[in-house]
């Protein structure tokens, strides 16, 4: 397949310096947390391998995983990783559209043929024949088949792909349903959260290309080098949080000192992502130093664990608005009550029981 | 406990009358509990009593104490730390406790079981229930658990305190980090409930199902205690059951 440019001559026709390039790809080496022997090793590979082709499909979605993907703090980055996608198929950020859209899809499919790259953002709902979704005419779930069929791997771009998100939050009446339900002969790597970082996009991306191999993945299929710490774990607020220092209410004294957001229901103890240590947008801040708690976007289904102002997860199973605390307590007052009843009853039994014996003796 | 002695009471020195002293000669004990199985119980129940206090505050923390910097306290580092220690010496205990099993009398395993398939057994349960109930005159005797009590034993210490050691020690393995011993042994767990929030609830609903228990527990073995027919309390601290009458069944 030698028609088939590399990353460097695609750079370079785009008007990208020999010297920018290096930079890139000492910056793709830091973001993917390896050594700066890599940086040649990158470079080599992005210089002389064909570039991976990748099909972007959209399903049910927003379209904030794009949103987020063209605001890669790496400068180039998003030229590069773009321009590549681009090219093939990708209905939001191509040129083309409709019949020329969907024949570029055909040709990609047919041209690398278990080679490339399908990238999913969003999920398709399988409710109603798939009706819910329609791309090009046809339910996308089709679309989705008919993609993956072919594919090297799949990336389950964002919470919809990965895990279903708001349109699968019960009672999900479209029954959308996650990338991994759908399609299971195909290595599926997750990159969840509403949207993902940036940075973790191009970064898993670029670790693809460069090393042709997936990432390591952790039990639930998401790159481990993103998603193997909580942001709990390396949070700035963490001393605050050890020392039981916490925001009782909004905007309150302790708010102001910039303490833990634990009470207020903060998410980031149980939420596994890189907010804290990649940040956002450029590495500016994250929700957490903006001073809003977490809301664990990156986790299976987050809409369905209560507020996102409570520490305790509201059990809609025992009625709307019960935390475990609520449940257990009722049922421990109810037992304690049954219990004092009980007592009292033993008792009365027991007094009975003695005056008869009085008596009958 | 048929040919009861009628020998006059030797016992000098007592406060007792005749009929006393006749029952004392009479009465026996029969040891149930060993050592092992005492000890356990008393720690363990130290265990869980901090389990339940640490756990509820670390889900509901206590008001924010010193405004000072966060280097100068650990108060909440302090309070995990404990819930952690407690989880593994419960851990070790109830390990402990399983080897007993094995080890020790045959009393010993009762807690590990019920003859499910025991018609007997659940006619012995029904009758405890119709005791419980007031509807049955009188308890029967029993050396080792009675069989509505093994039944709670079961289901709420030896199946309530696994879920709470597998679901902890999962939990316990995010903070431990992938790839350390933990997340190598309970790492799977958090793959199977999928999302942490989740487990951290099935956790603290756990919790409340040892509460529940608790309450049960500690109020039928004092009223057994007073109204059954034999020892409650005083046998897990002696280890010995003893008998208020001589009847047999």
């Amino acid at each position: 397949m030698s028609q088939i440019e590399t990353f460097y001559e695609v750079m370079r026709r785009q008007g990208i310096t020999r010297r920018s390039f290096m930079k890139y790809c000492s910056l793709t080496a830091a973001a993917l947390g390896l050594g700066p022997a890599f940086v040649p090793k990158i470079a080599h590979a992005m210089a002389t391998k064909p570039r991976t082709p990748v099909i972007w499909v959209h399903g049910l979605e927003c379209t904030c995983c794009s949103e987020s993907f063209i605001r890669s703090a790496h400068p180039l980055a998003k030229d590069v990783v773009l321009s590549m996608i681009s090219l093939d198929y990708d209905d939001t950020l191509m040129a083309a559209a409709g019949f020329q859209a969907e024949a570029a899809l055909m040709d990609t499919i047919e041209k690398y043929k278990g080679n490339y790259i399908l990238a999913v953002e969003g999920n398709p709902p399988l409710n109603e024949d798939g009706m819910y979704c329609i791309v090009g005419g046809k339910p996308f779930v089709e679309q989705l088949k008919m993609a993956a069929e072919h594919a090297k791997a799949i990336i389950s771009w964002g919470a919809c792909a990965s895990y279903g998100c708001v349109q699968a939050a019960a009672p999900n009446p479209t029954r959308a349903t996650p990338v991994h339900k759908v399609i299971l002969d195909k290595p599926i790597i997750k990159v969840p959260g509403c949207p993902p970082i940036a940075e973790v996009m191009t970064g898993v991306i670029t670790y693809m290309l460069t090393f042709d191999k997936m990432p390591e993945l952790d039990r639930q299929g998401r790159p481990k080098m993103f998603y193997s710490q909580r942001i709990h774990d390396k949070c700035y607020r963490r001393p605050h949080f050890d020392a039981g220092q916490f925001i009782e209410h909004w905007d309150d004294d302790n708010a102001r000192k910039g303490y833990c957001l634990y009470k207020m229901g903060c998410k980031g103890p149980t939420t596994y992502n890189a907010c804290s240590t990649v940040r956002w947008n450029e590495g500016t801040s994250f929700p957490i130093q903006s001073g809003h708690g977490c809301i664990g976007c990156s986790e299976d289904g987050f809409w369905d664990q209560g507020s996102f102002y409570n520490r305790l997860t509201n059990i809609k199973q025992f009625g709307i608005e019960e935390n475990a605390d609520r449940v257990g307590m009722t049922a421990a007052g109810v037992v304690g009550g049954a219990v004092a009843v009980h007592a009292a009853i033993s008792a009365l039994k027991r007094a009975q029981k003695k005056n008869q014996e009085k008596v009958e003796g | 406990m048929t040919n009861v002695t009628t020998e006059a009471p030797t016992l000098r020195g007592v406060q007792a009358d005749p009929e006393d002293l006749s029952s004392a000669s009479r009465q026996t004990s029969v040891y149930v509990y060993e050592a092992p199985v005492r000890i356990w119980h008393w720690i363990n129940a130290a265990a869980i009593l901090t389990l339940m206090v640490t756990g509820y505050f670390i889900g509901s923390p206590l008001p924010t104490m010193g405004t000072g910097e966060a280097y100068d306290q650990f108060v909440f580092g302090y309070i995990r730390f404990v819930h952690f220690a407690a989880g593994m010496i419960l851990t070790v205990g109830f390990f402990g406790r399983i080897y007993w099993a094995f080890v020790g009398n045959h009393h010993s395993r009762q807690l590990f079981y019920f003859p499910f398939w025991s018609g007997e057994y659940w006619r012995e349960v029904l009758y405890e229930v119709r005791w419980y109930l007031f509807l049955a005159k009188e308890p029967k005797k029993y050396v080792g658990h009675n069989p509505l009590a093994q039944l709670a034993m079961f289901f709420f210490i030896t199946l309530g305190v696994s879920f709470m050691i597998i679901t902890g020690m999962a939990l316990y393995a995010e903070g431990a980090g992938q790839g350390s011993i933990f997340d190598t042994l309970f790492g799977w767990v958090l793959g199977l409930v999928q999302n942490s929030q989740r487990l951290h609830t099935l956790h603290h609903l756990g919790m409340w199902w040892i509460v529940v228990f608790m309450v049960v527990h500690i109020y039928v073995a004092v009223r057994e205690d007073i109204m059954s027919r034999q020892s409650i309390v005083s046998t897990m601290i002696s280890g010995h059951r003893t008998f208020k009458d001589d009847r047999p069944d």
